[in-house]
């Protein structure tokens, strides 16, 4: 059993199904920070089996839109000296913008350079959004 | 012009929106010489960037009957696309010198990023395989012109439900409207997408599919037929086991109700015979027409210039 320290400050991504961790770790550019950041897998969890956890010691921003596509059982603890101060539950969320990029190759956003393309939930089953210029379907 | 409207996709426009556009269209089905100077001192920049006949043709002559002018081009290799200019850029400069934008492009979803750049009114005259919603609208003049409703009707498509997007677009925009029932006539390689029958269940809208056409016949107020289209299909032998699967011959016709239509999109291949033009029925050549009125009605109400427009 790898122990790891109980986080002073920072954010705790709990409940991350198994695998999906590295997916986190890389949407949210983790390996970018000079913060401490601990991605551990395959953690025991009576509620899940096994899951993914992730502990930040940072101030970071989360950009929750990402985190609710990638796995919105995903939850977000705040803490501050040592104690939870504030939790976050995801969800799927309705709009993404500048998130998804379309997979249509005939869609205009594949052949001119547009940054903020904005994507609709349109099965949050299978976590597809439609693309807001052509409709196609896409997920991440 | 404050709070701009484009026409992108059928359902750009409310139920109400849509009646107040096909009473106008039809007030000048019965007297376009009052509109003959609607427009004049307006400007329509026509873009087309890939061929087209019938839909080109029909913007500029809607224009030209309103009054207006035209300018624009129909080969891309002319314009300051061949430059590099972007879509974006070029809805920003044209609409400094148009009143009004119809673009028709390869790519899906141009018109809605040109909309976002001009600082005018855009029609969305063709984006690829996505949307041409000035062709609904024309279908639903003729429909409102013959039948004299859009509720209370049972329509039967017929060909290529797969690929065809007027069809698609045109079962969207009639599914709004009440007691509208669909018969889906097709082989069954080309049979109705799912995630339309899906929005149909959703909205409690009543439809069957059959791959017999002389069955469905008797039950329908309209019968729209539409070409199996060669360009869909990677395999040419599949093409051509199913171009000719349904023909509408003028015996067919024997068992529909006297005061069915018969319409089509055109350009028409084989699906129907040459002997069914001459019977009353047949209105596709028709069809035309009303499309050039509704585009009349559509400029005169994007550009606000008929106080029937309700436009918001």
């Amino acid at each position: 059993m790898i122990n790891v320290s109980k986080l002073k400050k920072g954010i705790v991504l709990d409940h991350i199904t198994q695998g999906h961790g590295y997916k986190v770790f890389e949407q949210l550019g983790l390996d970018k920070l000079d913060d401490v950041v601990v991605l551990m897998r395959n953690v025991d969890s009576k509620k899940m089996g096994k899951k993914d956890l992730i502990k930040i010691e940072t101030d970071l921003k989360l950009d929750f839109d990402v985190l609710g596509l990638i796995d919105p059982g995903i939850s977000v603890t705040y803490v501050s000296d040592g104690v939870p101060v504030k939790k976050l539950h995801l969800t799927l969320p309705e709009t993404v913008t500048g998130i998804l990029t379309c997979k249509n190759p005939r869609c205009i956003t594949n052949v001119e350079k547009i940054d903020e393309i904005t994507f609709r939930l349109v099965d949050p089953d299978k976590k597809q959004y439609a693309c807001e210029y052509c409709d196609a379907r896409t997920s991440l | 012009m404050n709070n701009i409207r484009h026409l992108l996709e059928p359902q750009d426009f409310s139920v109400k929106e849509l009646g107040s556009l096909l009473e106008l269209a039809d007030s000048i089905v019965n007297a376009p010489e009052k509109y003959a100077e609607k427009c004049k001192g307006k400007i329509l920049a026509s873009l087309f960037y890939e061929p087209s006949t019938r839909t080109k043709f029909s913007f500029d002559a809607a224009m030209l009957r309103l009054g207006g002018q035209v300018i624009g081009f129909s080969d891309p290799n002319t314009s300051s696309t061949a430059k590099g200019e972007t879509v974006a850029d070029s809805a920003k400069t044209v609409s400094q010198y148009a009143d009004i934008i119809v673009v028709r492009h390869p790519k899906e979803g141009t018109a809605r990023l040109m909309s976002k750049h001009a600082d005018c009114p855009v029609i969305n005259a063709g984006d690829g395989g996505h949307q041409h919603p000035t062709q609904t609208l024309t279908d639903l003049l003729t429909i409102m012109h013959y039948k004299k409703r859009l509720t209370d009707l049972t329509i039967g498509v017929c060909g290529d439900l797969m690929f065809g997007r007027t069809i698609h677009s045109l079962v969207s925009c009639l599914s709004r409207f009440s007691n509208v029932k669909f018969v889906f006539i097709s082989p069954d390689e080309l049979k109705m997408p799912t995630y339309i029958k899906d929005s149909l269940n959703k909205l409690g809208i009543s439809y069957y599919e059959t791959d017999n056409l002389e069955h469905a016949i008797p039950d329908l107020d309209i019968l729209y037929m539409s070409r199996v289209q060669r360009e869909r299909f990677i395999n040419e032998e599949e093409y051509m086991r199913l171009k000719d699967f349904f023909i509408l011959t003028r015996d067919k016709l024997d068992t529909a109700k006297k005061d069915m239509i018969v319409m089509h999109p055109l350009p028409r291949v084989n699906e129907i015979a040459t002997d069914v033009d001459d019977d009353p029925r047949a209105v596709y050549f028709n069809q035309v027409k009303f499309g050039m009125y509704v585009r009349m009605a559509l400029i005169l109400s994007l550009l606000r210039l008929d106080e029937r427009s309700v436009l918001s």
